[in-house]
């Protein structure tokens, strides 16, 4: 089974399980005042779970077929690409979700700027880091001076 | 409407607006050269930025600048690499890729900016022209009228899809129907399938899912597969174009606008069924020995794609500013940046605040100029910034999707679901799920229940589906939308495999 329809079938249970949760679980917390309007906050959810569960169906079963073509990658050599260097990244994106409020703006940002390019290869690290430092600074204070939004800049033990 | 383009000169020629067009044609121009960054993930970008100047003309008048700038960058990146950018410019690359390679890049680029100009330039004195009579019409519209229309468009990005995809993008516009009903809805005062979590109490942030959809799983392309920058050496020579060419062009950027706009005005048809088609058309009625030159180095074949993409991009205002309807992924993002501005786009918009709409139109015209002053002399250069080495080109993109999606929030966790959804989004795209529905069904879908639950309590039912018959018209609309194009490609798929289909 290709990938696509796979997919079909894990969406066929992600509308399944939304469907249940609208068809089971939503209806009886309504307060009976609401039950007398004509639509209720599960009416249009019990709609999109059947519409889901057809479509989902429809490529499940593969009754549409269309030319199998293989797009910018492909996904059955998929260790052919630099997959490595993709993870690590991806891997870097949520440290760097989690480190943010934590350590810092300025130190998770060149932190990421500068790892990310030591993990794609860079090996000027003199340069990555002056780059990194730059761009970090040049970012910090336009998002916290011209456009006013608040970035703690430093660890939280400095109290910032 | 002489009064309206007065109000939009005032508005559009303040300094400050006009630092706003010339801004975000530089940046457009500059990021939409990088490959992997289209117009979507520039603007999605750019939304911060807009939002927090408050004002909504300078914001939109700098998104139509960027969103300019970004389509002609990306042209640039076509024809100097056989690299597109974003799908729209792909035809681009058709005939200006060979044409860089005979040496006559600077000549492509040069026809490449002036028929973007063109066909910026008419596609906004159609949209000028077009765009009162289709809000005329709109005014007439109901909330169950809405919701049909909204229910067409969404189809009509399905229809749009391509062969053996319309289940895909079907289920696609269905899954971000889906993730809009997360959170509080505006008619119930009732958190619904938040799973108890109080980060999703307000849904999901729809910044960081346009980053997810777009942004991240093109830098992840280019992680996995880095493109081969093949080198054009650099001398950029023979910018200008002869008399004669400029004869045999003419034409083609004249039908080319006009088609480009319309197309561009259905939703969910946009500049990459512009671009292709506008490519075909003229190709199929050039002579026959033009037709030869075709995918060989045409200048037609350049001007056509070019004029008709930016004639599109154009035209897919006018659904959005008349009717609210956005015609394309971008026009989408535009829709959810001037909602968070507290601007509604639809019927009313040219009545209550006749200088947004004004503005845009004007911008429209100052960006195209702008954008040609800007890039002529630019042309030379611009090759040059696309060698920016890919190491620090893609931590720098990772980057500005993880601040556009915590500077929107201030939330951490989003930037979680952003990674979360761009892996998803990633996987979806190895198996040729188009997800531009998505992220248009997220949008449209609080808008789509909205009038749905109105209309039903106004007509206590579902009876307004039969009893308004504007709603039953648009509603067969879209059940058509739907059906045709899985009958066509079984009717061409049975014609192939050699069965005779009776006539």
């Amino acid at each position: 089974m290709a990938l696509d329809r796979w997919i079909g079938l894990v969406l066929l249970g992600v509308c399944l399980v939304y469907g249940y949760a609208a068809w089971f679980t939503m209806d009886d917390m309504l307060a009976p005042f609401m039950r007398r309007n004509p639509i209720w906050p599960s009416t249009f959810p019990k709609v999109l779970s059947i519409l889901g569960i057809i479509a989902s169906l429809v490529i499940v079963t593969g009754l549409e077929k269309g030319e199998q073509k293989i797009g910018d990658i492909d996904y059955r050599r998929l260790w052919d690409y630099n997959l490595g260097q993709a993870v690590l990244l991806l891997a870097l994106m949520v440290a760097y979700a989690l480190l943010l409020r934590p350590a810092g703006f300025l130190v998770s940002t060149s932190g990421f700027l500068i790892l990310g390019a030591l993990i794609l290869g860079e090996r000027r690290i003199l340069l990555t880091v002056l780059i990194a430092a730059i761009a970090t600074g040049v970012v910090w204070y336009l998002v916290q001076v011209v456009l006013g939004i608040f970035l703690r800049p430093l660890p939280f033990f400095f109290g910032g | 409407m002489l009064e309206g383009l007065l109000i939009g000169l005032q508005t559009a020629l303040s300094i400050q607006n006009l630092l706003m067009v010339i801004g975000g044609c530089l940046i457009g121009t500059f990021i939409g050269m990088l490959p992997g960054l289209g117009p979507m993930s520039i603007i999605a970008i750019m939304i911060p930025v807009a939002i927090s100047m408050g004002d909504p003309s300078a914001a939109l008048i700098l998104l139509a600048g960027v969103y300019y700038g970004a389509i002609f960058g990306g042209s640039t990146s076509s024809i100097l690499l056989n690299a597109p950018g974003v799908a729209g410019t792909v035809a681009s690359s058709f005939d200006g890729f060979p044409m860089a390679r005979q040496g006559k890049a600077g000549k492509a680029l040069t026809i490449a900016a002036i028929a973007s100009f063109a066909g910026g330039t008419i596609g906004a004195i159609l949209l000028m022209v077009f765009a009162p009579i289709l809000s005329s019409v709109a005014l007439l519209f109901h909330s169950a009228e809405y919701f049909a229309l909204m229910v067409v468009g969404l189809s009509a990005i399905a229809a749009f899809a391509g062969t053996g995809q319309v289940a895909k993008a079907l289920l696609m516009t269905i899954l971000g129907l889906i993730m809009a009903t997360v959170g509080e809805g505006a008619l119930f005062n009732m958190p619904r399938f938040t799973m108890g979590l109080m980060d999703l109490q307000s849904g999901f942030g729809f910044i960081t899912l346009a980053m997810a959809m777009f942004a991240l799983p093109e830098a992840l392309f280019l992680v996995l597969k880095p493109r081969d920058a093949k080198e054009s050496d650099g001398d950029i020579k023979d910018l200008r174009i002869t008399r004669a060419e400029a004869r045999a062009i003419a034409p083609v950027i004249g039908r080319q606008s006009i088609q480009g706009f319309f197309i561009g005005v259905l939703p969910g048809a946009g500049a990459t069924i512009a671009s292709f088609l506008g490519y075909a058309v003229e190709r199929n009625i050039a002579t026959k020995e033009e037709q030869d030159e075709f995918g060989k180095g045409s200048i037609k074949g350049l001007a056509a794609p070019e004029t008709a993409n930016n004639a599109a991009c154009t035209g897919s205002f006018v659904p959005l500013l008349t009717l609210g309807i956005p015609g394309s992924g971008t026009t989408a993002i535009l829709l959810g940046a001037l909602i968070a501005l507290n601007v509604t786009p639809g019927p009313r918009l040219m009545i209550d605040e006749p200088q947004i709409f004004w503005a845009v139109i004007m911008s429209m015209f100052i960006g195209n100029l702008v954008l040609l002053i800007l890039n002529l002399p630019l042309i030379p250069y611009i090759a040059k910034v696309l060698s920016i080495p890919r190491n620090f080109l893609i931590p720098f993109i990772l980057f500005f999707t993880l601040m556009g999606a915590y500077i929107g929030q201030n939330n951490a966790t989003e930037l979680l679901l952003l990674v979360g959804f761009g892996i998803c989004a990633t996987i979806l795209r190895f198996a040729d799920y188009p997800l531009a529905p998505l992220l248009i069904g997220f949008i449209l879908g609080g808008m789509l229940e909205n009038n749905f639950a109105r209309s039903m309590q106004l007509y206590d039912g579902v009876s307004f589906i039969w009893e308004r018959p504007m709603t039953l018209g648009l509603l067969i609309v879209a059940a058509i939308l739907i059906i045709l194009p899985s009958y066509r490609a079984r009717r061409a798929r049975i014609r192939a495999s050699g069965v005779a289909d009776g006539d």
